[in-house]
């Protein structure tokens, strides 16, 4: 069943595009990964769906509620991890809880319990009650998701919810959000940490640009792909010109398809080869017949970068490179200040 | 929104969860306070005794300057506070705290804004009993239960005014700096151009004009007219160069001043916390 609906939706800052008539569709108990590079439009969708901006155009339904038309409603049942976690400084976590748990309208001895389980769950008893402003980046965000969960949403939506996080922190959350889904929560996860997304996600949508560029489950996508991955690199460092001549090279053996030069990676070739067919030797021949010697030749199952690599010809890395050159980070902060 | 005993109860828990998240602040960090009661306290002792060996009678209706200024002294201490009841909500649009309260199922975002206006209300009231107790212990009066009814009204529609324009000017402005900038620009003009400090007969003629039309000197005469033991609402509290106004209209022109500004900042309110 189609718990959240999203259709057709569209929402500019300025000058920037951020959705370009975008749809998805989420199925009720499962975990749904929203992946992209930073500036992908992420964010304003996960802010859409947190009924924080409002779309230009487009149509948004929770368990068939509007939530342009029903925000309020839609607050009730959902839990909201932002980005950059906001915090008072000034209060304990467990001052920021209680004031959390009035927010949501909880009876006392309803709040009592929660706190206590969230505290006991995410392991927060040493430092419960020490000042917010006190606290690490990884306590940090775990306060958040407490604060998130207090109410038990229905559906909980996180964004970026590991950047920066020490390794214990992001295993705590990692089995909290296993933990939320085996007892039916409907998680959307905003990341763009591949093995992430790759680990928790049921299904996920790829979205670059405003818009989706691919959506199923991590292995269905993965499968799409193929065959094996494949980087080959004929020296350490080539150039651009070396490295287009032996994509011309590979573009005539049977069984080899998709190459891409990843600059990223010293410009090494990456491609896709038939495991039926027995591409690598083929490979070996015809760069020893252009006088070209293997440097490294690594071979891997398809990754959800690899996905990513496919549909856009870039890494992710090379379009979080990309676009952080091109953001104006102070500018969309401002934009999306109320 | 439907408004029934539960949204009512709700509003009612929000705001208070709210509010009692400022006085937390203010607890940990009481230097707000601290000077929001000494500044007028030390302005009390220098002006009293900047004009000590002034001529009796050279103001009209008070035995001393310390009789005139602690009504300027307490409507300026609440003035600066209100004035300054923005920047919290500023911070909290800042560092995004204000999308924890955006997301949740508020039965009403009006609370954001209360909690706001009791804060400042309950601080404002501290400050000026303390400023009236400091003002008493120099033998500058008390005012009778009448007058303290005329005075903390007066305060509530002073604080209600400047702290929908503050609040407002906290969703308007992009930032604190900008924010604390035009705080620091209208603070002190508005005190000095009022007759907080001086009366209207002691200004020239365009600065007596300004005076008269400050809201602050609407809520300076009526509580320095409270502070006469023979208070009485239609006694004439401003000798405006176009016209006396009594304590009564004083309080009217404020209240409809208050009512103006609520009315003005809705649309601003309801579009930003939509």
């Amino acid at each position: 069943m189609n718990y959240i609906q999203v259709k057709n939706l569209s929402k500019s800052y300025s000058d920037v595009e951020a959705l370009k008539s975008l749809s998805i569709e989420v199925d009720s108990g499962i975990l749904f990964g929203i992946l992209g590079p930073n500036g992908a439009g992420k964010s304003t969708l996960i802010k859409i769906l947190a009924t924080l901006v409002e779309p230009d155009s487009g149509e948004v339904y929770l368990n068939k509620i509007d939530l342009v038309k029903n925000p309020r409603k839609i607050r009730e049942s959902i839990g909201y991890v932002a980005q950059d976690i906001a915090l008072d400084k000034i209060l304990t976590g467990r001052e920021l809880l209680d004031f959390q748990s009035d927010l949501y309208h909880m009876k006392k001895k309803e709040k009592f319990t929660r706190i206590e389980a969230l505290i006991t769950q995410l392991e927060m008893n040493d430092w419960i009650d020490r000042k917010c402003g006190t606290y690490s980046g990884g306590m940090k965000r775990r306060i958040d998701l407490a604060a998130g969960l207090l109410h038990l949403p229905k559906v909980l939506i996180l964004d970026e919810p590991t950047v920066g996080l020490d390794i214990e922190s992001r295993n705590i959350i990692w089995q909290l959000l296993e933990d939320l889904k085996d007892d039916g929560m409907t998680i959307i996860l905003s990341s763009h940490y591949l093995d992430e997304v790759d680990k928790l996600a049921d299904r996920l949508v790829i979205i670059d640009n405003g818009k989706v560029i691919a959506q199923g489950t991590p292995s269905q996508l993965k499968k799409k792909i193929g065959g094996d991955r494949v980087t080959l690199k004929v020296r350490e460092f080539s150039t651009n010109e070396e490295s287009q001549k032996i994509r011309e090279i590979l573009s005539k053996i049977d069984g080899i398809s998709q190459i891409i030069i990843n600059k990223s990676q010293g410009y090494s070739v990456n491609f896709v080869a038939d495991k039926e067919k027995d591409v690598l030797t083929k490979l070996k021949v015809e760069l020893a017949f252009s006088k070209y010697e293997i440097f490294s030749l690594t071979q891997s199952q398809p990754s959800l970068d690899d996905v990513y690599l496919q549909a856009t010809g870039k890494t992710l890395l090379d379009a979080e490179i990309y676009m952080s050159g091109k953001r104006d980070l102070k500018k969309e902060s401002k934009q999306s200040m109320r | 929104m439907e408004l029934n005993q539960y949204n009512l109860f709700f509003l009612f828990q929000e705001t208070f969860a709210l509010t009692k998240r400022l006085f937390i602040q203010l607890k940990r960090r009481p230097s707000t306070l601290l000077a929001g009661i000494l500044q007028p306290i030390i302005w009390l002792f220098l002006f009293g005794a900047l004009f000590s060996k002034a001529p009796n009678g050279f103001l009209p209706g008070v035995e001393s300057y310390g009789n005139f200024l602690g009504a300027g002294l307490i409507v300026f201490t609440a003035f600066s506070g209100a004035l300054n009841s923005g920047l919290p909500l500023m911070f909290d649009r800042e560092f995004g705290f204000l999308n924890r309260l955006l997301v949740a199922p508020l039965a009403s975002r009006l609370s954001i804004v209360l909690s706001s206006f009791f804060y400042i209300t309950i601080l404002s009231f501290v400050q000026s009993i303390v400023i009236m107790i400091v003002s008493f212990v120099l033998g500058y009066g008390w005012p009778n239960f009448y007058g303290l009814g005329i005075v903390f009204s007066t305060l509530i529609l002073l604080v209600l005014f400047v702290t929908s324009i503050s609040l407002s000017l906290a969703f308007i402005l992009p930032g604190h700096i900008e924010l604390i900038a035009l705080i620091f620009v209208i603070n002190l003009p508005l005190l000095f151009a009022s007759t907080a400090l001086a009366p209207i007969s002691f200004m020239p003629n365009w600065l007596g004009w300004l005076a008269s039309l400050n809201p602050l000197t609407f809520a300076i005469e009526p509580i320095r007219v409270a502070y006469n033991q023979t208070m009485n609402l239609e006694l004439i509290a401003l000798h405006a160069p176009y016209g006396d106004l009594t304590c009564k209209n004083c309080i009217t022109i404020l209240f409809s001043l208050t009512l103006f500004s609520l009315i003005i900042i809705r649309p601003l309110l309801n579009r930003k916390l939509s």
